[in-house]
């Protein structure tokens, strides 16, 4: 697993969710400290392309070898693309929760909701 | 170390290499169809000695080969099976605190009685007449069971907990449509065992989770604001999965029969409260017992186990069926058409039989050894010994491994690892595959769910004070050594016969089936 790391680049949800904002689509993915609390990640279940998820929601289950978790959506929109490796591949999560391990893109139906997330070092801070 | 039954020696150190593995752990587990040879034998079938009936089996269904069965002899297939259990952790070689199990003492009387041939050679399809005395041993422990629970109609038929949960949901769904009540959701708090939710689901209603208050219980406002027209049920274990028994229990049972949905007990956590109090005086419609956890069984292995359920008046004509009578002359019969009282507008039948018979005589064995003082006495003392073990462990490591509710515990208790983990560096995974290494069978660990690195202890009335102290000890040791070396717990552990296993590989590549 690699080492604890929080990309500054990233905004946070409180949840232990980050999106990557690129105009009005944003990537989504889990934190490292929520992969090192879910421990070995074996089956990733996505929602569908075309599916809408709701801000502070659930839109896909991780089932790692303690329990089966939701992961909530930070932020509200369509799914336009879903990351097909992980499903043969879900150690991507655990290896390198920022880049492999992304789990959707999704363009979003409410940008302004980007100023409610939290950013690198507010994130870090509700860590301890 | 003190005069204690383990006597297990943990390494020091990890093994440096591959070579200082133990034998057990060179030696390849095969199974029994790899060994022997053609034509070895562990058994020869006298020569017929009936007239052969042509035709009885239809061509269709009979073998165009012999199957192909293990060639072994009798000291072959001997060993075989004892090998495979030294492979094991049993209950009968060392503590064995899984939470939330029971992993009590089997006394060795249950096995004599249950060995009899008048139980042990019945058959399921034997005329009523000619087996008196099993449904008699039934009846009576209906009777016996009732009693614990406060409920006075009891079903022996479900196979395991989750099965008795799935009879008491089906019940609950069978007493609302009887009234024209067509409800679509269970309430189930996030202490829940993950067969409450899974069973909600498989009976076709939604789970709607109830959150916990900060003293363990059931979140009493949370439950209020959840608690509407379309609640069929609350299922409860009471006490929970935290160890804490809901002190607002009444209130609880008034604000689920307010909106007139059944409060379900899981009775998982019976063995803290027998003949102490009772699920059906709290006002519980619906409780299941696991006999092979309150009432001893050997289980933990997959079976065979045992669900009974008992029910309230108003809930009893809804019963499975057949149903055990007594009737005028003193004699017992069954019936798959009672015209009144339990069973009398049945869901049906829930398996083929009537449960598991050898699961009735242990349990009503032990029930007649110990009476009703017996049981609660059993109760005390689980309760007692979880509380002991709880405190040795907060005055050993209460620092590292905190109680995550409340203070003091009935049965088993939860501690919480996030500060282990953070300040020593080794997670509940390790602490529980070290243990292994003392010779102890770790505690449940990540479970329940609502508790960051969850620790479940239940170490339940049959274990001495040295074994207490002895796991206690234990505990503090793997936490002081992982203080200098943390990766020594990371790796554990090193005696058992198979290493750390992995586990993620196991769930996403399984070898389901072998070639034989």
């Amino acid at each position: 697993m690699a080492d604890a790391s929080y990309p500054d680049e990233l905004l946070y949800h409180a949840d232990h969710d980050w999106a990557r904002i690129d105009g009005d689509v944003a990537t989504f993915g889990i934190t490292w400290f929520a992969q090192d609390a879910l421990g070995e990640v074996v089956f990733f279940d996505p929602p569908a392309v075309g599916s809408t998820v709701t801000k502070d929601e659930s839109y896909a289950e991780v089932e790692s070898v303690k329990a089966v978790s939701d992961v909530i959506a930070p932020l509200s929109g369509e799914i336009i693309e879903v990351n097909a490796e992980l499903g043969d591949a879900p150690e991507g999560i655990n290896d390198d929760p920022y880049e492999a391990g992304w789990m959707v893109k999704v363009k979003l139906s409410d940008p302004s909701q980007i100023e409610q997330l939290l950013d690198q070092s507010a994130y870090v801070a509700s860590l301890t | 170390m003190s005069a204690v039954d383990q006597t297990v020696v943990a390494y020091e150190r990890p093994p440096a290499d591959a070579s200082s593995a133990t034998p057990m752990q060179r030696e390849r587990a095969v199974t029994i169809f790899e060994k022997g040879q053609e034509g070895r034998r562990a058994f020869e079938a006298p020569a017929l000695d009936v007239p052969e009936v042509e035709g009885l089996i239809p061509a269709s269904a009979r073998r165009a080969e012999p199957a192909r069965l293990p060639n072994v002899s009798e000291p072959e297939l001997v060993r075989h099976y004892v090998r495979l259990s030294r492979r094991n952790f049993d209950l009968d070689s060392g503590f064995y605190p899984l939470g939330s199990c029971t992993m009590k003492h089997n006394p060795r009387l249950h096995e004599r009685v249950t060995a009899l041939s008048g139980h042990a050679r019945l058959h399921p399809l034997q005329d009523p007449k000619r087996a008196q005395g099993a449904l008699e041993l039934m009846y009576n422990l209906e009777r016996s069971l009732g009693e614990v629970a406060g409920l006075p109609h009891v079903c022996l038929q479900p196979s395991a907990g989750s099965h008795g949960e799935l009879a008491g949901l089906l019940v609950t769904r069978a007493y609302h449509e009887a009234r024209g009540d067509h409800r679509t959701k269970v309430l189930a708090p996030d202490t829940a065992h993950g067969t409450n939710p899974a069973t909600v689901t498989i009976a076709g209603y939604e789970v709607v989770p109830v959150k916990t208050s900060p003293d363990g219980g059931v979140d009493v406002e949370d439950l209020r604001a959840k608690a509407d027209s379309q609640v069929a049920c609350l299922m409860l274990t009471n006490p929970n999965t935290l160890g804490v028994f809901d002190p607002n229990i009444e209130e609880i049972a008034k604000i689920v029969h307010g909106v007139e949905a059944t409060l379900y007990n899981d009775g998982a956590n019976l063995n803290a409260v027998m003949g102490i109090s009772r699920p059906g005086d709290m006002g519980f419609d619906i409780v299941h017992y696991n006999l092979h956890k309150s009432f001893t069984q050997p289980h933990g292995g997959g079976g065979p186990g045992s669900g009974p359920i008992a029910v309230s008046d108003r809930i009893a004509p809804y019963l499975p069926v057949p149903v055990i009578q007594k009737l005028a002359d003193g004699t017992f019969d069954l019936t798959s058409t009672p015209t009144d009282g339990p069973g009398s507008k049945t869901i049906g039948k829930l398996r083929g039989f009537q449960g598991n018979y050898g699961c009735f005589v242990r349990s009503y064995a032990y029930i007649c050894s110990l009476g009703g003082p017996g049981l609660q006495d059993a109760s005390e003392t689980a309760v007692l010994n979880a509380n002991y073990l709880l405190a040795r462990l907060q005055e050993l490591v209460g620092d590292r491994l905190p109680l995550a509710f409340g203070e003091r515990c009935m049965h088993e208790f939860v501690l919480s690892g996030t500060v282990m983990k953070r300040e020593v560096g080794i997670r509940i995974l390790d602490l529980a595959k070290r243990l292994l290494d003392h010779g102890f069978h770790p505690p449940t660990v990540y479970f329940p769910l609502l508790v960051d690195e969850a620790l479940l202890i239940e170490p339940t009335e049959t274990e001495t004070k040295e074994t207490l102290d002895a796991f206690a000890e234990a505990v503090a040791d793997i936490i002081r050594e992982a203080e200098e070396d943390p990766s020594i717990a990371q790796s554990a552990p090193y005696t058992t016969p198979v290493r750390r296993l992995d586990e993620a590989t196991a769930a996403k590549r399984p070898v389901l089936r072998q070639p034989l």
